[in-house]
């Protein structure tokens, strides 16, 4: 039983793993691409490590499965903040169905018919 | 020997891997390159808490750990030159 729990949780971690890939190449823009890789893999890489922890109940597995994912958790929401911000400071283009664009002009992409 | 489901997740994990490679080479401008690297080195966190379960060895946790954290130090480092460089 447990054994089947922990393969289910490692097919499930590996399949969000590999969405997150898919939404990387699929997406239109930096920051729907960006917001599909964070979420996507912090939540595989979450289940992972939870098959991790069922399949090898010992202390120190548990303690490092902890750790490495509240690490992830804590890193990746700061690396896309920063990784989005920087973005929006040096004028990446926007999807064409965007509906508002709140940065100032001289922040914007400098040749809007492109997008 | 790697048993059934590992296989099947090395394998969706290193497909993944191939697609965000191809935004790496294509992706038109260079937040989209740092966003491939940092996903890359997601990725290659996830192949070790695999293998480490798979392998029973303790030693690919700490790797994956310091993987986690030298990508997440390279990507701040990355996104500083972004905003101080304007390139």
């Amino acid at each position: 039983m447990i054994d089947w729990i922990a393969a289910g949780l490692v097919v499930v971690g590996a399949t969000l793993a590999l969405l997150a890939g898919v939404g990387v190449v699929r997406m239109p823009d930096v920051f729907t691409r960006m917001q599909a890789s964070t979420k996507a893999s912090t939540l595989g890489l979450g289940c992972l490590l939870a098959a991790l922890a069922i399949r090898h109940p010992d202390v120190s597995v548990v303690m490092r499965a902890l750790s490495i994912s509240a690490f992830m958790m804590l890193t990746t929401a700061v690396s896309a903040h920063v990784i989005a911000r920087a973005a929006a400071l040096t004028g990446a283009p926007l999807w064409k169905g965007t509906l508002i664009d709140e940065r100032p002009l001289e922040n914007r992409d400098r040749d809007d018919s492109s997008v | 020997m790697l048993n059934l489901t590992s296989a099947i997740a090395l394998t969706m994990l290193a497909l993944g891997a191939g697609l965000t490679f191809v935004r790496l080479v294509r992706g038109p401008t260079l937040p989209d390159r740092v966003i491939s690297i940092d996903l890359i080195g997601i990725l290659i966190v996830c192949v070790l808490v695999v293998v480490a379960g798979d392998s029973g060895q303790q030693a690919f946790l700490d790797v994956a750990m310091v993987i986690a954290l030298i990508s997440f130090v390279g990507t701040v480092a990355y996104a500083r030159y972004l905003e101080r460089e304007r390139p």
